[in-house]
């Protein structure tokens, strides 16, 4: 700092000073005024405003959209739930009133209290939840003994209802509170502590369509808190209805068939992509999740070794088994490493370096060609075709058929499966291809991973002549008042790299699957139907060490039982996968399901079943 | 060492007017927290007064060095403050969809508002040193402006766009007393003028909603129109001498929103009438054009614009704070000094008067 007389310029920072104070006085005067007008002037009014004030701001929740199945009957439902509140400052002294509650109503008193403990701090006019969603007879207890309940109120709420919990649990989800995470969310704009999301499936998915949005009213309330007089209300408005793909009837029927087991089963339209049913078993009852499930009834469910919580049809990945063949024959056909007329002896196994790999078969079957080789499903076949094609080659054409990465079906938590090539083996393990692991791949064994769903789709695609389309299981949605939103067309994702000609040489060596007389389908076969298919049984991994204990101790874990098919034969109505765990053959143990399904679906089992849907609902030509 | 006149030209008089405001804070936020709520909510009561304590500590320790102390480590201070800021983006805890708190145990500190005394300090740094006869052009402009756009922005993300805006202001009022060359000046006016409508488009869209409501607040009755509403009820309906302490209606049933902190005058104005909140604004007015008059007697460029800076910082508060409670100015969250609850404005308000005092004290060295 030099001499700060030569810096400072006195006459021009007195001068600022003296044009900031007028300022600051200034607008102080207008603060003064502002103050003088509402105190004084409208001091009176406001006074008067403040008194009667009693206006206070009510949420109006909004109904969530309700979910239908493609035939209009209704999955999700919403239903009035009653809440049982306090308002601490209303209820005189708190212990009687809760100890007479407690009395009235068999709630015990420790959990009405534990309620309050929580509510804490709260403003005394404010409700306290003491119990959502009481009972009928509580709620009965509750409303005569009202006169000695000060402060006690019972509101009215809505709450989700699954009509046919728990069928189709894992495609409509369930709800639950939204967490500190979700609140942030751009998605749950507009959602606050306290309300109910869909937290899986469908309420998970659709959630922005299904939730509505809320509304409000300005009501003036009277000395007990009673609303005297609405002053304002913003409507809430409803939200949209969503109508799915699925058709109940016949999701019930593949519900019921693989009851007791754990597997799963997907039917969908292979013109369009529409999911038609998407069973998952066993499942779980969504209504328990309604009003906040305990922390034992959860660690049950999660702890289940056969996960009801997951959608196995999306989310579980199984080695395909010999349903794979589909794909290695056309990739046969289609390189021209095979055709109609080759044939390959099959003496019930294969020596290839020092190993021997064996045909399910263990006799052998002959002479065999492409057409017996995917009716009866000759492994040997497979094996030398492998060997020519090669890892890599069999894998551009898995990923072709849209294997090894999700469908894209609009449903979240959906799994990609795995086509393994030398160069993931590599990266993967840091271990090269061996040549003998491509014999396990083109089998389907190995490293292969599939969902259902995927597999559901290959049936598809083969069935319709070759279009992938992405699946859909969200038909339409709608306004509460009926205006379309949302209306699912038919979407082309590829077509697959086969000719015609190789195409209908594998089809007609599905269809023999299931209708020659040495088919491995053949016991399945369904009159008058013309169903194509193809079998599988996947090795379970663990099982030869479990096995061959042979002392009795326990069951021997099995194989899982694939079956995909489509039906009928030409311009096919429904493709149908599915796969049971530890069902040990296909033929045995899927088949029937997707045989049951597929017999049920063509001969109109759905409308004859529809005993919900309204009159005249049936489209003309199909009501005879 | 200690200079006996350093005693004698202690500012007593600022002192006054801190301990009178600060005193009738504690009452008014003594009625905004127990209110209504059952049991009386005095935790928030007893944190204020901790932090009234801890500010005072502040405060004193702010006047015991000379200021030119705090021109040599402006630089360190201001990089300290920016540094706050960052941590802020990436450890700040959420509260109601912003992150503005750095948590310290059990207290959380607000960076936001300590920048506020940063930019105070490097600005006064730098145009003491600038200072000239001429005024300053352009190229002179440019380092101050980018001493405040790095907190504004950082400030501007949590997002608190009412500190961000008091930044803003509290720099603009310093840059104006540290003299402009007129051409500069003409040129910055015509400027900003078409800026104006521009910042509208860089608004968030609740922004955007605030500002239409305080335009018209019946467009929003059920929210930020609501709050204005009942806000407006509460102070007139103190009329002239109040509801009387703890008697405020609007104030228990909850008809106020934040009434403990942005939403406190309309606190006091319900219960103490026009006579409590017409001298709260007259406290305020005295304090200002006393921090302006201990500019004015300064003889020492730093001092002056620091005192300015100071005096600038409380002054947009009160006057933003008092007239959005009134339904003069949209809502944004601007504390009112030294009465809304909360530790990080009360230790910026604090360390503010502490500076005050610190250039109020020392002035006989130049005379």
């Amino acid at each position: 700092m030099t001499n700060y007389l030569d810096n400072v310029d006195s006459e021009w920072f007195s001068q600022r000073l003296s044009v900031a104070l007028t300022i600051v006085v200034a607008a102080f005067v207008i603060l003064i005024a502002r103050l003088f007008y509402l105190q004084v002037i409208n001091g009176a009014e406001l006074r008067r405003q403040s008194e009667i004030n009693s206006i206070r701001l009510k949420n109006v929740d909004a109904t969530r959209g309700l979910i239908y199945d493609c035939q209009g009957r209704l999955l999700a439902d919403n239903r009035p739930a009653y809440d049982l509140n306090i308002i601490v400052k209303d209820a005189g002294p708190l212990e009687p009133t809760i100890a007479k509650l407690s009395d009235y109503s068999g709630i015990p008193e420790a959990q009405l209290w534990a309620q309050l403990e929580k509510a804490k701090g709260s403003r005394a006019y404010k409700p306290v939840l003491l119990k959502p969603d009481i009972s009928r007879d509580e709620l009965a207890a509750i409303e005569v003994n009202r006169w000695d309940l000060p402060g006690i109120m019972v509101n009215i709420s809505p709450r989700r209802d699954y009509v046919f919990s728990p069928s189709a649990a894992h495609i409509l989800g369930y709800m639950g509170e939204i967490n500190v995470d979700e609140l942030k969310q751009k998605r749950h704009q507009g959602c606050k502590t306290g309300d109910y999301i869909g937290k899986y499936g469908i309420e998970r998915a659709r959630e922005p369509w299904l939730r509505g949005k809320r509304g409000g009213q300005q009501v003036e309330v009277n000395a007990t808190g009673q609303v005297v007089r609405v002053l304002s209300t913003v409507d809430a408005v409803p939200g949209n209805n969503v109508v799915l793909s699925i058709d109940h009837a016949l999701q019930v029927v593949a519900e019921e068939l693989l009851v007791d087991q754990a597997g799963a089963a997907v039917a969908v339209e292979p013109d369009t992509g529409q999911v038609l049913a998407m069973v998952s078993s066993p499942s779980f009852d969504q209504n328990a999740f309604i009003s906040g499930m305990s922390h034992d009834a959860w660690n049950v469910l999660i702890s289940d070794p056969q996960h009801p919580l997951e959608n196995k049809a999306i989310q579980a990945e199984y080695p395909p088994a010999s349903t794979y063949k589909i794909i290695a024959a056309a990739a046969g056909l289609e390189e021209g490493l095979i055709d109609e007329s080759s044939s390959v002896f099959c003496p019930g196994f294969l020596k290839f370096g020092n190993r021997t790999y064996r045909c399910w078969k263990r006799w052998g079957h002959g002479e065999v060609d492409i057409y017996k080789a995917l009716s009866e499903s000759c492994d040997v076949y497979f094996y030398k075709l492998g060997q020519e094609l090669g890892v890599d080659r069999l894998a551009w054409y898995a990923r072709a058929f849209g294997l090894g990465e999700p469908t894209g079906i609009d449903l979240n938590h959906e799994g990609s499966g795995l086509v393994p090539t030398a160069a993931w083996k590599k990266r993967r393990t840091g271990i090269s291809w061996q040549k003998g692991e491509t014999l396990s791949v083109v089998i389907g064994q190995g490293f292969n991973l599939t969902t259902p769903l995927q597999m559901a789709m290959v049936a598809a695609t083969v069935g319709n002549g070759g279009t992938r389309y992405r699946p859909k299981i969200v038909k339409t949605i709608r306004t509460a008042d009926g205006k379309t939103l949302y209306d699912s067309t038919p979407e082309v994702v590829g077509r697959l790299p086969v000719s015609e000609k190789n195409l209908n040489i594998v089809r007609e060596g599905l269809f023999k699957a299931v209708n020659s007389r040495h088919g491995t389908a053949w016991r399945s076969r369904l009159d008058g139907m013309a169903m194509s298919g193809k079998t599988g049984t996947a090795q379970v991994v663990g099982r030869r060490e479990e096995d061959t204990d042979g002392d009795g101790q326990g069951e021997p874990i099995k194989d899982h039982a694939w079956f995909v098919a489509y039906a009928p034969r030409e311009h096919p109505k429904i493709a149908v996968s599915v796969i049971v765990e530890h069902g040990e053959h296909g033929s045995s143990a899927a088949a029937p399901v997707a045989a049951e399904m597929i017999r049920f679906y063509l001969s109109g089992g759905s409308q004859a079943a529809d005993t919900t849907a309204p009159e005249g609902s049936v489209a003309p030509g199909q009501g005879d | 060492m200690f200079d006996r006149r350093l005693l004698q030209c202690f500012d007593w008089g600022l002192l006054t007017l801190t301990l009178a405001i600060g005193g009738i804070g504690l009452v008014v936020l003594y009625s905004a927290v127990s209110a209504g709520a059952a049991p009386p909510d005095i935790v928030l009561f007893k944190k204020q007064l901790i932090w009234y304590g801890g500010g005072m500590v502040i405060m004193v320790l702010s006047f015991l060095f000379d200021y030119k102390q705090f021109e040599r480590f402006a630089n360190a201070i201001y990089l300290a403050s920016v540094a706050s800021l960052v941590a802020v983006l990436f450890f700040g805890k959420y509260v109601g969809g912003s992150r503005r708190w750095l948590s310290l145990g059990p207290f959380s500190l607000q960076p936001s508002e300590m920048a506020k005394v940063a930019v105070i300090i490097v600005l006064a740094r730098y145009y003491a040193k600038m200072i000239s006869t001429g005024g300053m052009s352009f190229r002179d402009l440019m380092m101050p402006v980018f001493l405040t756009a790095i907190p504004f922005a950082l400030i501007v993300r949590q997002p608190d766009l009412g500190t961000a805006m008091v930044i803003a202001l509290i720099a603009g009022v310093m840059t104006l007393f540290a003299k402009i060359e007129r051409r500069t000046f003409s040129w910055l006016v015509a400027t900003f003028t078409m800026l104006v409508p521009l910042v509208w488009f860089f608004l968030r869209g609740y922004q955007k909603q605030r500002i239409l409501t305080f335009l018209n607040p019946d467009r929003d009755p059920l929210g930020a129109g609501y709050h204005i509403i009942q806000s407006k009820i509460a102070i007139g309906s103190g009329m002239l001498t109040g509801k009387g302490f703890l008697k405020g209606t609007q104030n228990t049933l909850s008809f106020l929103p934040e009434q403990h902190t942005d939403f406190i005058f309309s606190v006091l104005s319900e219960e103490w009438g026009m006579a409590g909140s017409l001298t709260l604004i007259v406290l305020f007015m005295i304090m200002i054009a006393w921090g302006l008059n201990i500019a004015g007697r300064c003889r020492d460029p730093f001092g002056i614009i620091l005192s300015v800076g100071v005096t600038a910082m409380i002054a947009w508060q009160v006057l933003i704070n008092i007239g959005m409670v009134m339904g003069l100015m949209p809502v944004v969250g601007v504390t009112l000094p030294f009465v809304s609850y909360g530790g990080s404005s009360i230790i910026t308000m604090l360390m503010g008067i502490g500076l005050l005092m610190n250039v109020s004290m020392r002035r006989f060295k130049f005379e």
